[in-house]
């Protein structure tokens, strides 16, 4: 199951012409234990998925929130995948990953879901 | 808002500007606390809440935030301002900030632990921008449909409305009805400072919006289902409640407008402030009356409310002009104003509220209601509708005039949607069907606190209008119409012989005088001339004899010289 739709390495990334290419924003509140998981949840996930065709905004709302309302933000923490299309909101500490691919649309939709 | 710090015994409340609901929450809804607003779908929910928060920004100088999780923003500003309301104008001002908080299962997925801090994030932003002293919440139970678990939701809630009261802010919360209770995901288990129920029931086609305070934690409040409306005016509340019997009363005297009517009564008019009822058939002028009466009152420069149920205020008018009452030029003069409107178009408490509001705005001297009998229902519906109405026109010291049609069945029951007995004064028309002809009478059935007469009056529908007859009464009962007619004709016949007798008597002793002081004339000129015979002959005897006695003392002195 985690080697369906392998991916392969592509040349480095341009958000203009990559289509692969991940903009993400993480929204956190503060330096909670949520937070700090959802960070580093993050890290390893983009290290090992896509490597090189991301780019990650961590957005503090703490100190700016005025930057809830944009995205619609409620739950903390929530990960935004700008692109590609269509916008995702992956919330929770991302600590299941299985649920973090399938937001990001690295795997496809598990049905027993 | 004035939390109010000297007033220990009474809980701060916000008031919420919205006519009538201050009145049954006895000063608004609690400072600092949230409130719970529920019913179900198209009940006003929003335009309560948005309301609360509009007349806080403009009224109380209270901003507030509108934290709507349905209707987006700019439709929220669109659909109030058909109210008048500028939302967009006090968003600009710093009034009011409106945030539309989008819940999209979707594109939502869950990957583990999470909280609503960004929601905490988000209103405690806006409250902080413009200073909020109100938070609307519409309506959060959105969330539980973008969110799988539950629990995190409820425990979520529970901090957010732990949050609300902490910062002091006067919040509405409005949820959806559920089934068993009052909101689907029970937030009445959170909300429980203050409750009010909204409702909008359709009974026999007829819809009635009603609201109820179900609770209010530390405050006293109106306990009943209030109607409200929701109009071009927006929402407004109306506490029919029965007022009781203390009630002022007035000794002052207004006249009917029909000079025979109000010489039956000994104080030549009716007490301010009673209720009159006109019963009758169809046909027997109540309306006619009635106009009389606002025409009377208007001439006294008093405000008259009309609320008609079966003509329109042009109709009235035109029938009114024929018999010489100008009801157009009251309308123009803005003394008299008609609300025309069918009984089945609303419910019974629709109608009273509609009248509660109009007497609100319009404030009357005088209110006639034509026809009572118009409004159908359980009878036990109409007669509490009527008799609160009659509380409340009677509470404000407001004349007023009732019009009943009677017909053969509420004649035989004796329903006059048991109203007759509240009125101070009864006056029944009544129609007698003799000789071929239809005439009509009326009586005072009864007029409290003044002697009256109780004697049946024909009246007569003149151009110059109603005309009171003072009915004749004989052995063959009463007589009225042609039948009073002839009989008066009969006795102005016999009048009239009577009247010839006594002057052929006058004439008749004149004549007599006449030849018997001719008589006496006579007699007299008779004597006249005895006496002058009688006085010549005694002249003629007394120069004989002077001129004897003189031939006698020629004689003698003749005699003695021949001597």
């Amino acid at each position: 199951m985690t080697h369906d739709q392998p991916r392969p390495e592509p040349p480095l990334a341009d958000p203009d012409t990559d289509p692969g290419y991940y903009q993400l924003r993480l929204y956190v509140a503060g330096q909670t234990v949520k937070s700090l998981a959802a960070m580093a949840n993050l890290r390893k996930i983009c290290e090992e998925h896509l490597a090189g065709h991301f780019e990650v905004m961590v957005i503090d709302l703490v100190e700016n929130p005025q930057l809830a309302a944009g995205d619609q933000i409620l739950a903390i923490p929530t990960l935004v995948r700008r692109l590609p299309t269509p916008l995702k909101r992956i919330i929770g500490d991302l600590s299941n990953t299985e649920r973090v691919l399938v937001g990001l649309d690295l795997r496809p939709k598990d049905t027993s879901r | 808002m004035s939390p109010d710090a000297t007033n220990l015994g009474t809980l701060p409340k916000a008031p919420t500007g919205i006519a009538g609901l201050d009145d049954v929450t006895l000063g608004g809804l609690p400072t600092g606390r949230p409130t719970l607003v529920c019913g179900a779908a198209g009940c006003g929910k929003t335009l309560l809440a948005m309301t609360f928060l509009v007349n806080g920004a403009t009224q109380f100088n209270e901003p507030g935030v509108f934290m709507s999780f349905e209707e987006r923003a700019a439709d929220l500003t669109a659909n109030f301002a058909s109210l008048g309301y500028n939302l967009d104008g006090l968003v600009a001002e710093g009034k009011l900030a409106i945030d539309h908080v989008r819940v999209e299962r979707s594109e939502i997925e869950e990957t583990g632990e999470y909280d609503l801090e960004g929601l905490f994030v988000r209103l405690g932003y806006a409250v902080d921008r413009i200073g909020a002293r109100r938070v609307v919440l519409d309506t959060i139970e959105s969330l539980f449909s973008g969110f799988t678990d539950p629990s995190i939701l409820r425990a979520e809630l529970r901090r957010l409305f732990g949050w609300i009261k902490d910062r002091g802010l006067t919040a509405v919360i409005t949820g959806e009805r559920g089934d068993g209770q009052l909101t689907r995901q029970g937030l009445e288990e959170y909300v429980s400072d203050c409750v009010i129920v909204l409702d909008n029931r359709v009974e026999q086609q007829i819809t009635t919006r009603r609201l109820r305070v179900v609770k209010y934690r530390g405050s006293a409040h109106g306990t009943n289902e209030y109607p409200f409306l929701i109009d071009g005016q927006g929402l407004s509340v109306l506490p029919v409640t029965s007022s009781g019997l203390l009630r002022p009363v007035s000794n002052e005297i207004i006249p009917s407008g029909i000079p025979g009517l109000d010489a039956m009564l000994r104080t030549g008019g009716f007490y301010r402030g009673s209720s009159i009822l006109l019963s009758g058939v169809a046909g027997t002028g109540k309306t006619t009356i009635g106009s009389h009466f606002v025409d009377a009152a208007c001439a006294r420069g008093e405000r008259c409310l009309c609320f008609v149920f079966e003509e329109g205020a042009e109709e009235i008018c035109r029938n009114a002009l024929s018999i010489g009452l100008d009801l157009r030029k009251r309308v123009e003069s803005g003394l008299l104003r008609f609300e025309a409107s069918r009984p089945s178009l609303f419910g019974l408490e629709m109608h009273l509220a509609r009248m509660h509001r109009d007497l609100d705005s319009f404030k009357p001297d005088m209110v006639v209601l034509d026809p009572i009998s118009a409004f159908r229902g359980p009878p036990s519906e109409v007669h509490a509708t009527l008799l609160r109405m009659l509380d409340l026109l009677k509470s404000r010291g407001i004349t007023s005039l009732f019009t009943s049609l009677r017909t053969e069945a509420t004649e035989a029951e004796g329903t006059d949607h048991g109203l007759s007995s509240l009125m101070d004064v009864w006056i029944k028309l009544l129609d007698i069907e003799a000789n071929g002809e239809r005439n009509r009478i009326l009586y005072l059935v009864k007029s409290r606190g003044m002697s009256h007469s109780n004697q049946v009056r024909e009246y007569r529908v003149t151009d110059s209008g109603i005309e009171l007859i003072e009915a004749y009464i004989g052995s063959e009962g009463v007589l009225t119409g042609t039948a009073r007619l002839t009989q008066e004709a009969r006795e102005r016949a016999a009048a009239t012989r009577r009247l010839q007798e006594v002057e052929r008597r006058r004439r008749e002793i004149a004549r007599r005088r006449n030849i018997l002081e001719r008589q006496i004339e006579e007699l007299r000129a008779n004597l006249e001339v005895e006496e002058e015979e009688a006085r010549k002959l005694l002249t003629e005897e007394e120069a004989h004899e002077t001129t004897l006695s003189a031939d006698r003392a020629a004689v003698a002195a003749r005699r003695g010289a021949a001597e």
